[in-house]
């Protein structure tokens, strides 16, 4: 009575060339990369006629801690649940973890930790027992280590002193905190966290940051998504953006930070005078304001740029280069600024 | 600790024993059952007997019998003054018609749907429950809640006849008479009719369930249906499509108190809840194996 539908299974089978489902595209047979998610020409249409995910080419390194980074609206959950299975895609293909979804879902799944959306509980069990069944559903999880695996998830979120108390009178960050818990229940290879600080207090998010750095530094990949640029730089080593439905960029957060410059600051109280030595030495986009003047740095070396601000009599008080952050690489990217998609 | 346990966990969890799967419908059956809804549903179901049996005491208090001179009333009613025995078939008469459908119509239509509300279902899914395997689950949940409903109705009825009348053999409809043994095990075989009756209706209710992700629209719709069918189901000039409703062969389980018993309407019944079964399952699956869940 367990058997899942036909469409599900055959979960082992590396890649079948004449299903319906993978038009001879070439690139489907090139042997599985090291990705852990892999997506082609991923696209979903509502049956409204929206555009929800156009052409998605996604690829998620394995050891990474991934941030799927865009507006509220831009496609990141759509994304989401057609890599867990939750929705067919209308064209393109997607693999997790090397297997086709959702046609390996048997297999892919039971190594995915996933929180999709915010958490979903019954109100009228414990939290304990809220795991208790989110594991029984698993086909591949042990009955005999479930209590144990199910209390050492809840020890591992902080929930163990709360764990016998019903799931609707817990606050929105605990029940945060229990649907991680359900995405830690077994070990996993795969972490999908759609907004995981949502509804968390600073010391909340804190400590969600540390358990993501822990997880990654057991090798599990973590896919992350957040509208929080800050959230995703200060975990993330690589990053993907997306606006309206497109992927804008992917890559290293390194690399897309690199890919936007750092401005040259300069603090004077003679802003005037420094600005025009500035475009002399070859310095653009000259902003004046107050005592600070900002501007794109030259090629050549800062050090020849700050003397000849003192040979030419300008009084110095600070000299840096900001680092470029991940918003001024996003604004880079869409010339805007990071908002809700209208 | 938690990664040394894990560590242990993994070794073990390598080769999955296909008995695992079962997990997830004793889940199911756990989950049901702690509802405060399903224990209401069943303590209303629990307090029909209660009712028709204390009314028909203190109607025949003066030595009348009920049902005569006073109007028509469930099938057996009559006879319960003689014999308690006779209240279970009262109880189970009164109550098919439209609690115990109703009750399953709430359980089942809230089924899906009611996952789907709470957001539940995207991470059964995810576990992955399989949505197979979660449909049948749910199934076999709403069929285990028809049998523990028509029992409860059945065992208060039994406790009140017992409490209230006499008790001993019985006469049969064809007028022969049974020893109470043998009415006993009758009674619990129209029990488990009556609970096979409710086949369609569940099957029916699940499919529902599967379109909307609202509980409450789903179980109103399905409650909504049966209804209508039990309406449509006393007009005349509708006799044509009558025998095809999944309600019109249900009182037929009175045909197990005839000596010898009449099957064939109690076989029309049970090919009917069969068709219902296989049409409303199959469309069930079809819609929630390859619908998005959006919710």
């Amino acid at each position: 009575m367990d058997r899942p539908s036909a469409t599900e299974r055959e979960p082992e089978a590396p890649e079948d060339p004449g299903s319906p489902g993978d038009p001879g595209d070439p690139g489907e047979r090139a042997p599985v990369g090291a990705g852990v998610i892999d997506t082609r020409g991923l696209t979903k249409r509502y049956r409204g006629g929206q555009l929800a995910v156009d052409g998605l080419d996604l690829s998620v390194p394995a050891g990474s801690v991934f941030g799927f980074l865009g507006p509220n609206g831009s496609g990141k959950t759509t994304t989401i649940r057609m890599l867990m299975g939750l929705i067919a895609p209308t064209s393109g293909t997607a693999r997790v973890l090397g297997h086709p979804m959702p046609r390996a879902s048997r297999v892919v799944l039971p190594q995915v930790g996933a929180l999709i959306e915010g958490p979903a509980l019954y109100g009228f069990l414990s939290g304990r027992d809220n795991l208790l069944r989110y594991d029984a559903a698993d086909p591949a999880a042990d009955p005999r280590t479930r209590r144990a695996r199910v209390e050492a998830a809840l020890d591992r979120v902080g929930l163990a002193a709360a764990a016998a108390k019903k799931a609707k009178a817990y606050s929105l960050g605990m029940k945060q905190r229990l649907g991680l818990a359900a995405a830690l229940l077994q070990p996993r290879k795969l972490l999908v966290l759609d907004e995981p600080t949502n509804g968390l207090d600073p010391q909340g998010m804190r400590e969600i940051r540390a358990l993501v750095r822990e997880l990654a530094g057991d090798g599990t990949t973590v896919f992350l998504s957040s509208h929080l640029l800050d959230e995703i730089e200060q975990v993330c080593t690589h990053a993907a953006v997306m606006a309206q439905g497109r992927l804008i960029a992917q890559g290293a957060v390194a690399d897309l930070v690199a890919g936007a410059r750092g401005r040259l600051v300069v603090t004077t109280p003679d802003p005037l005078e420094a600005a025009r030595v500035l475009k002399e030495q070859g310095v653009a986009d000259v902003v004046v304001a107050e005592d600070r003047v900002t501007g794109e740095p030259p090629e050549r070396d800062l050090a020849e740029v700050n003397a000849a601000l003192v040979t030419a009599g300008v009084r110095v008080r600070g000299f840096t280069v900001e680092r470029a952050s991940l918003e001024d690489a996003f604004v880079a990217l869409t010339g805007e600024g990071f908002d809700v998609a209208g | 600790m938690s990664q040394a346990d894990l560590a242990v966990v993994e070794t073990a969890a390598v080769r999955p024993n296909p008995l695992w799967s079962l997990g997830l419908l004793r889940s199911e059956l756990v989950t049901t059952f702690r509802r405060w809804r399903t224990l209401v549903l069943l303590g209303v179901l629990a307090a029909v007997p209660i009712l028709v049996g204390v009314s028909v005491r203190i109607e025949t208090r003066g030595g009348g019998q009920a049902g005569r001179g006073g109007g028509e009333g469930p099938a057996f009613i009559a006879e319960v003054t003689n014999n308690g025995l006779f209240l279970v078939f009262t109880a189970l008469a009164a109550t098919l018609p439209f609690f115990l459908p109703m009750a399953v119509g709430v359980v089942a239509g809230d089924a899906v749907a009611g996952e789907a509300d709470a957001g539940t279902l995207r991470y059964l899914l995810v576990a992955p429950a399989g949505r197979t395997r979660l449909l049948l689950a749910k199934y076999a949940t709403t069929m285990a809640f028809c049998l523990v409903a028509t029992l409860v109705v059945a065992a208060s009825a039994l406790a009140v006849g017992a409490l209230l009348f006499p008790l001993g053999d019985l006469t049969t409809i064809s007028g022969t008479r049974i020893s109470f043994a043998d009415g006993l095990g009758r009674a619990l075989l129209i029990a488990l009719v009556v609970a096979v009756s409710l086949a369609g209706i569940a099957a029916l209710g699940l499919f529902v369930s599967t379109l909307t992700n609202s509980g409450i629209a789903a179980m109103a719709t399905t409650v909504g249906l049966l209804i209508t069918v039990q309406i449509l189901d006393q007009i005349p000039q509708l006799h044509a499509l009558q025998p095809y409703f999944f309600s019109h062969y249900w009182l037929s389980f009175a045909d197990l108190m005839r000596d010898p018993v009449y099957w064939d309407d109690l076989v029309k019944n049970l090919e009917l809840q069969a068709l219902y079964t296989a049409v409303f399952g199959s469309a069930a699956w079809a819609r929630f194996t390859t619908r998005d869940i959006t919710a």
